[in-house]
């Protein structure tokens, strides 16, 4: 392979894991800009896509296209009741105990999936085929056309959702003012819950189409969801296409680090992107200069 | 301030008396680490319970402090003593300096850069092989000695570890109670009028930062010289989780708040040990059920479950049974 | 003591304050009043370092702090109270005014944490300067309640009572009688007065005019960001313009 295949190497396989990224990151975005939660439970949606899949397909021998969606309803429920259970009875909600319970959340979470599934990585059987095709001598799976493909239709969905739905225009408006979205209104406690079922079906969907091509276990929620607030982050939370360009560029950097530096420290480029804009851009990239009132 | 020192005596007395009726018993050995999670626990509440400020990234302090011991004490064969003072000087100076652009941050963004950073050390413990020995560890780290006194059984480790536990909880104490420590609560409670009233917040928040990161370092020196070994799995993300859990349940703010929540932490997973890996979902469910049910943590959410205990069996309706 | 020369502030496209100057001498209380929406708390953020002005200086005593921090400002003796009291709940009564004394001791970590004989005379000043100031607002006696516990009128002389240990010379306060009821209006009226009489400069805003007549030795208003006159009580009640813009002509 000469250097140019590999760079078209690099590049494929940098776009397809950072669909992935930014569709991890969505859902970031999504619950942060309605309820300002940063729930870093997010990963382990991820990882339940996955493995409910591998479940329902392999334990309770369901055929692949039923499989796919009942396990996406299923990491859905599980994210409506993790907000009902645990976002909700909160009576003090500061950014702290957010902080603590989404990770005790998370930590609970993984702790059940090892619980019913073991420590086993499982994979999922590709959606159509391993045959790869080649493009202009760099090889491609057909997974990697599905990732693109679900990608595309998730921003797509979004988009709609947000701009021509009526709880997509509620949502954001719980975004820009949650008192004054109340006071016309639209039940915020509700468009919270929605946030959480939709993240954790764009969630559940990511893990789902990423599975067949890097294996799943119940602790593949961490460095998803990590890397998944980095390109939400690079992206200005934005729930739109922002996110997923972040997410691209994470995974194109990532692939390129890994194949020309080292593989080793690939993990580390993402968390040194997210330091460098969070210290730089210490409010945010999003947060314009707002002062606190007093 | 006359309570604080009555309290203290009591609690060293009981810490220096434990061990007699334990001998060479495996609880022994667990009270040792016991001493270095409640050193960890106590330097973390500085920050966390009293200033308000979240680190996801205090086991990358903890494992600096037992890397730079570790290393230059097997490889490079310098004196311990000095490098656990080397390794506090460095850590403590290192996090001065990331203290100024990360503490700028706030509450979930903190968290993932705090995060952020432990991830990027633990990653270099991995990687950099020639120095750490990677993911299969570095052996060969010496005990600990005094002369002819070899801290080489986990009694004689038990009183080092908890003498250096128990000085660092004086001077937590004394902290607390001076104008440094309500400075420090006053930034928790509000920002804005603290700065009003003269507290230079950023530069103490950052000093404080410091502190703890200098308190885990000499924890991590102590505990890479108790084991003689020490790898990487020892210092991610999991453990500083498991540090945060600690002051949480303890309580914030409450210096032997962190005790209770380091001994519990310690102490829960050698109780179930027949669940070995599955002492992590009780991790998951004690950190959200102390969240939603007891935000003061066990210091003050026992007391007010007693009251509310005692007040159903009396028969009378405890009206404030249940604020804390 | 305090001066404004031609200060301006614009939010996005938003003017709060436009040219705005203004005195307040030394020794006196000069209230600052103004329809809702004239700029009066976006004045005192400018003045006391929350926000910093787009154009224009500010000065103390001649001295340009234009932009300085809050914590700078406390150590040239400026403090302010809130309008919405600002107080360190979980701290006690005691405590939220020894932090009053932050600027007036300087023990560092390393004394307080071995409790050097300096620090220890330093804090057993603190606490004397505290309790002289919590009799001073007259909430002695509620030294060791836990300040979230106070009800809202305690609150405020709390506050005050905080902000007067740090011994400013410029005293601002932030609608210092909203949420009182008329019996503690009438105390805190009193309270204000024996403030400027130990030789503290105060700046109030303020909507209870029966207070600021009362206390105010000098009068700016503020409407619409711009200034609209100055003067006594009396000349302030007669001003012709200032009647129109309260009656909403």
């Amino acid at each position: 392979m000469n250097l140019s295949q590999q760079i078209l190497q690099y590049i494929l396989s940098g776009l397809s894991t950072g669909a992935i990224y930014g569709l991890v990151g969505l859902g970031f975005a999504i619950i942060f800009s309605s309820t300002a939660i940063v729930n870093f439970a997010q990963g382990e949606f991820v990882m339940l896509g996955g493995m409910l899949s591998v479940f329902f397909l392999e334990v309770v021998k369901l055929p692949l296209w039923l499989a796919v969606p009942v396990a996406i309803l299923t990491a859905t429920m599980t994210g409506v009741a993790f907000e009902r259970l645990a976002i909700r009875p909160l009576k003090q909600a500061t950014p702290l105990s957010l902080v603590i319970i989404t990770i005790g959340g998370s930590i609970l979470l993984r702790g059940l999936a090892m619980l019913f599934w073991g420590k086993d990585t499982h994979a999922l059987p590709p959606f159509s085929g391993n045959e790869p095709l080649t493009l202009a001598g760099a090889t491609i799976l057909p997974q990697h056309l599905w990732i693109f493909a679900v990608t595309l239709l998730v921003i797509t969905g979004n988009k709609l959702f947000f701009y021509y739905s009526i709880s997509g225009k509620a949502m954001r408006a719980c975004a820009h003012n949650r008192r004054a979205a109340s006071l016309v209104g639209i039940d915020v406690q509700r468009m919270v819950l929605y946030s959480f079922a939709l993240s954790s079906a764009i969630g559940a969907m990511a893990g789902i189409i990423i599975a067949p091509l890097t294996m799943t276990s119940y602790d593949v929620g961490i460095m998803l969801g990590l890397k998944g607030f980095c390109a939400a982050i690079i992206g200005g939370m934005s729930s739109g296409l922002g996110t997923v360009i972040g997410g691209i560029v994470l995974g194109l950097l990532e692939s390129f680090g890994a194949g020309f530096v080292s593989s080793g420290y690939k993990d580390a480029i993402a968390f040194v992107i997210l330091l460098l804009i969070l210290i730089i851009r210490p409010q945010g990239l999003f947060h314009r200069g707002e002062s606190e009132r007093v | 301030m006359k309570r604080e020192v009555v309290k203290f005596i009591i609690f060293a007395a009981l810490v220096m008396l434990a061990p007699l009726p334990l001998k060479q018993s495996y609880l022994l050995n667990v009270l040792v680490f016991v001493g270095i999670n409640t050193l960890l626990a106590v330097a973390l509440n500085l920050l966390l319970g009293f200033a308000g400020q979240i680190s996801l990234g205090h086991a990358a302090f903890f494992g600096m402090g037992a890397y730079l011991s570790g290393i230059l004490t097997a490889n490079f064969g310098l004196n311990p003593w000095l490098i656990i003072v080397l390794a506090a000087v460095t850590v403590g100076g290192l996090a001065f300096v990331l203290g100024f652009p990360i503490l700028k941050l706030k509450g979930h963004y903190l968290a993932m850069a705090t995060l952020g950073f432990g991830i990027i050390f633990y990653i270099v413990f991995n990687e950099t092989i020639g120095l750490t020995g990677g993911p299969s560890g570095l052996p060969g780290i010496p005990n600990l000695a005094i002369g002819s006194l070899t801290f080489d059984n986990d009694l004689k480790n038990y009183y080092l570890i908890w003498g250096v536990t128990l000085l660092t909880i004086l001077l937590c104490v004394n902290l607390a109670h001076s104008r440094i420590g309500r400075a420090l609560r006053a930034i928790h409670d509000s920002e804005v009028a603290a700065r009003v009233m003269g507290v230079n917040v950023r530069l103490l928040k950052v000093q404080i930062f410091a502190l703890s990161a200098a308190i885990s370092a000499v924890a991590g020196s102590l505990y890479a010289h108790t084991m003689t070994f020490i790898s990487p799995t020892s210092f991610g993300f999991n453990f500083s989780v498991e540090l945060v859990t600690m002051v949480i349940i303890g309580g914030l703010g409450s210096i032997y708040g962190s005790f209770l929540g380091a001994a519990l932490l310690t102490l829960l997973p050698e109780l179930l040990r027949a669940f070995r890996d599955y002492d992590i979902i009780a991790y998951g469910a004690l950190l959200v059920f102390m969240t939603i049910f007891m935000p003061g943590g066990l210091v003050r959410g026992i007391p007010d479950l007693m009251l509310f205990l005692w007040s159903r069996l009396t028969g009378k309706r405890g009206g404030n049974a249940q604020t804390g | 003591m305090l001066r404004l020369a031609d200060v301006t502030m614009t939010f996005g496209g938003l003017t709060a304050l436009q040219d705005f100057s203004m005195t307040a001498r030394r020794g006196e209380i000069t209230g600052i009043i103004g329809p809702n929406g004239a700029g009066k708390t976006t004045l005192f953020n400018i003045v006391s370092g929350i926000y910093t002005q787009t154009t224009g200086k500010v000065f103390l005593e001649e001295r340009d702090i234009s932009g300085m921090p809050p914590e700078r400002l406390a150590s040239l003796g400026m403090v302010r109270t809130f309008q919405n009291i600002e107080l360190f709940g979980q701290l006690t009564v005691l405590e939220n005014v020894m932090v009053g004394r932050h600027t007036r001791s300087n023990s560092g970590i390393f004394a307080c944490a071995f409790k050097l004989p300096n620090h220890l005379r330093e804090e057993r000043q603190i606490r004397e300067q505290a309790l002289k100031w919590l009799e001073f607002a007259g909430i002695a006696d509620l030294c060791q309640v836990t300040a979230a516990n106070l009800p809202f009128g305690k609150g405020r002389l709390l506050e005050i009572a905080r902000a007067l240990a740090l011994e400013p010379r410029l005293l601002l306060m932030d609608e210092p009688a909203a949420g009182l009821n008329s019996r503690e209006t009438l105390e805190l009226a009193l309270l204000i007065k024996r403030i400027r009489d130990i030789g503290v400069t105060v700046v109030l805003v303020e909507h209870d005019m029966e207070l600021v007549m009362d206390v105010c030795d000098a009068i700016v208003v503020l409407n619409l960001g711009c200034k609209l006159a100055t003067g006594t009580p009396r000349q302030i009640q007669e001003n012709p313009a200032v009647i129109a813009a309260y009656l909403g002509e």
